[in-house]
């Protein structure tokens, strides 16, 4: 999904890739100490679990290395920018679903899900989604939980049946 | 006449009741995601992985089978239809395809993708089973050491085939061998990066990965566009059968489309994306009238089609007789496999040759049910493509979520879910390929069991990894795979065509 029409890129430094240079950089030490942690244990094989992460550790370093001169070249492509309500609306119906889960269960956590999903999206009213994504849901509880035995959370109105 | 022998022994099995009965929805569930954006074979494997956990293993790989291929025909439709590629490997359907449904050809386009796809998909499954029990047969004298060049080999093809860089690429794939750590080790039986977390002492389940970078990431970077993405849907206009010209124009570039997919895939270099590039550049040099490249040429959908699909039965090559995995959808139906406590690689065929060849035979139906469906079907298709956007994707959490909670009721999942659904936005935003995580976390655990495995043998020496001529066949590959994209930069001046990044 980038934007066909991309404006030429400027030699400023990018910022976003240093970001990201440093992630994979503090990746790589908390990675690194691991295998140092577990390198300290006595181990029976010729090669002990410590070895292959030592490998990535590395490995994850020397693309920080790279990631950051890349980044110091310059941006590469303008970035096309990104809302940040739909993301935030998207998220939040995520984080409900796991906070409503084991008191509400499936069927009203996941009906919360698809409301705050299709807002996010730009589509209301959330009251209406909220109603029909649970009415769904419990289609869904009834098909998977009685027909193929999957354990889903139950909550008051699962109890029903 | 062994492998006919073996691959009528197939025939009979696919003919089940059951397992066509499998084959029918793998293949309708399959062309359905695939024309739908946002979801593809992958994901929709990953889902139904927890759901068929209580299935039979044969009917449910059939299943699986059927939406692998379903979905590389259904990317078609929505390629020319829309013009926004359903998966990847229909990006280059699109440049063509999209211009002849403007032009009022979309019945030809859909027709010339459908069949072109059936003749390269039946070609290349014959392929598959010619060339299957000779892989075995090599594979059977392996070391361990040699395998761990080939994973290492799948490794950087992965990484330089998908996304923008190859550092982009090995990111990508070093994030998901990071992943891959975590949790107890299991010769060992130490605990790896998992911060005295319980829930994170069972490592990190391929499903949950796959679904969040998948679902999650695409959902929350689809959603931040807003407005961005304008789409329009060509209506099919015209009849849907080729005239005689169109026929002419169409078999040459099927079968030169084969000739490039089904080998390029079946090499551990993985993705389906690079032969239709590859196909797409050909039929344009040797066709005979190139003005019409860029304006609706048919020659321009015909091949492309045939190389994803003849690629996409070359993937299953290495997939069952090697276990590698070389694109999203391929790892995911190898924890399909594990699932069942099934290692495909060449033992499978000694010890499932039932299981094995009733899938490879099952493909051929599979082809033919795509084929007789999917024209006749087309205004279906069409329906689906219409779903408003909220709605679908509110739909495609919903099942991504339910997904997670039927492989593993838990909160913790559910976090990871969103997690990972966060770091796979963060991948898409800045242009990071999601494959080579996903094969970086399958592959990973595997590759260094059979480092050690091999280091084991030698008593700890290095050495033994760079003495097997085979392997040191493979790292030559690797380096070249790596180094490719640089090499051609420099002798062509141009960057080299590197495809999308779904499947």
């Amino acid at each position: 999904m980038s934007d066909p029409a991309q404006p030429p890129s400027r030699p400023t430094p990018d910022k976003a890739g240093f970001v990201i240079a440093l992630g994979l950089a503090v990746l790589a030490v908390v990675v690194g100490l691991d295998a140092w942690r577990l390198s300290a244990m006595p181990s029976y094989s010729a090669v002990g679990p410590a070895a292959f992460p030592a490998i990535i550790a590395g490995g994850l370093g020397i693309l920080a290395i790279a990631t950051a001169i890349e980044a110091l070249k310059g941006a590469e492509e303008e970035r096309p920018h990104d809302e940040v309500k739909p993301i935030l609306w998207v998220l939040g119906g995520l984080l409900g679903q796991i906070a409503l889960l084991p008191f509400a269960g499936f069927s009203i956590a996941t009906g919360w899900l698809f409301a705050a999903t299709v807002k996010g999206f730009g589509r209301g009213p959330v009251w209406a989604h909220f109603l029909a994504g649970a009415v769904i849901s419990f289609v869904i509880y009834v098909i998977f939980a009685k027909g193929l035995q999957l354990s889903l959370p139950a909550g008051p109105i699962e109890r029903l049946i | 006449m062994e492998t006919f022998d073996a691959l009528g022994q197939g025939l009979l099995i696919a003919l089940q009741p059951s397992n066509l009965l499998f084959a029918f929805i793998g293949v309708m569930l399959g062309t359905a995601v695939g024309v739908l954006p946002g979801i593809g074979p992958a994901l929709t494997v990953a889902l139904l992985l927890p759901i068929t956990f209580k299935l039979d293993p044969a009917g449910s790989l059939i299943m699986f089978a059927g939406i692998y291929y379903g979905g590389m025909y259904g990317g078609s439709t929505a390629s020319i239809l829309l013009n926004t590629p359903g998966e990847s490997s229909s990006i280059v359907t699109a440049l063509e395809g999209n211009k002849m449904a403007r032009a009022g050809r979309g019945g030809p386009a859909l027709a010339t993708a459908a069949i072109g796809s059936f003749v390269a998909g039946t070609i290349a499954t014959i392929g598959l089973a010619l060339v299957a029990p000779t892989v075995v047969d090599i594979a059977i004298s392996f070391g361990p050491e040699d395998y761990f060049a080939l994973m290492v080999l799948a490794f950087t093809t992965v990484s330089a085939a998908f996304g923008s860089s190859v550092t982009r690429g090995l990111v990508s794939l070093f994030l998901g061998l990071t992943l891959g750590l975590i949790g107890i080790d299991l010769q060992s039986g130490q605990a790896r990066i998992s911060f005295g977390i319980p829930d994170l002492l069972d490592g990190v389940e391929v499903t949950t990965l796959a679904v969040a970078l998948f679902a999650i990431g695409e959902t929350l970077s689809v959603a931040a566009a807003g407005n961005r993405a304008e789409e329009v849907i060509e209506p099919v206009r015209g009849s849907v059968f080729m005239s005689k010209e169109d026929w002419k124009r169409s078999w040459f570039p099927w079968l030169r489309g084969t000739a490039l997919g089904f080998p390029i895939g079946a090499m551990p270099a993985g993705g389906a994306e690079i032969p239709t590039f590859l196909s797409y550049a050909l039929e344009k040099r040797l066709c005979k009238k190139p003005e019409e490249f860029g304006n609706g040429a048919i020659e321009g959908v015909a091949g492309p089609e045939a190389a994803n699909n003849a690629a996409a039965a070359g993937v299953l090559v290495p997939l069952l007789t090697l276990g590698l995995p070389t694109s999203a959808t391929a790892a995911i139906m190898l924890a399909g496999f594990q699932q069942y406590g099934l290692n495909p690689g060449p033992l499978l065929f000694t010890t499932n040759p039932d299981l094995v060849w009733g899938l490879i035979a099952s493909l051929f139906i599979a082809n033919g049910m795509l084929l007789v469906l999917n024209l006749p079907l087309v205004g279906l298709w069409v329906r689906l493509l219409a779903i408003p956007r909220p709605w679908l994707y509110g739909g495609i959490l919903v099942f991504a979520t339910l997904g997670t909670l039927g492989a593993n009721p838990s909160l913790v999942e559910l976090g990871m879910l969103v997690v990972f659904g966060l770091l796979g936005y963060v991948l898409r935003r800045y242009n990071y390929p999601i494959a080579p995580v996903v094969v970086g976390l399958i592959l990973g655990p595997l590759s260094e069991q059979q480092l050690r495995r091999a280091l084991a043998i030698s008593v700890g020496d290095p050495m033994v990894l760079f003495q097997s001529p085979i392997a040191l066949t493979l790292y030559a590959l690797s380096i070249l795979a790596l180094l490719g994209p640089m090499l051609f930069t420099l002798i062509t001046g141009r960057r080299a065509p590197v495809g999308g990044d779904e499947d």
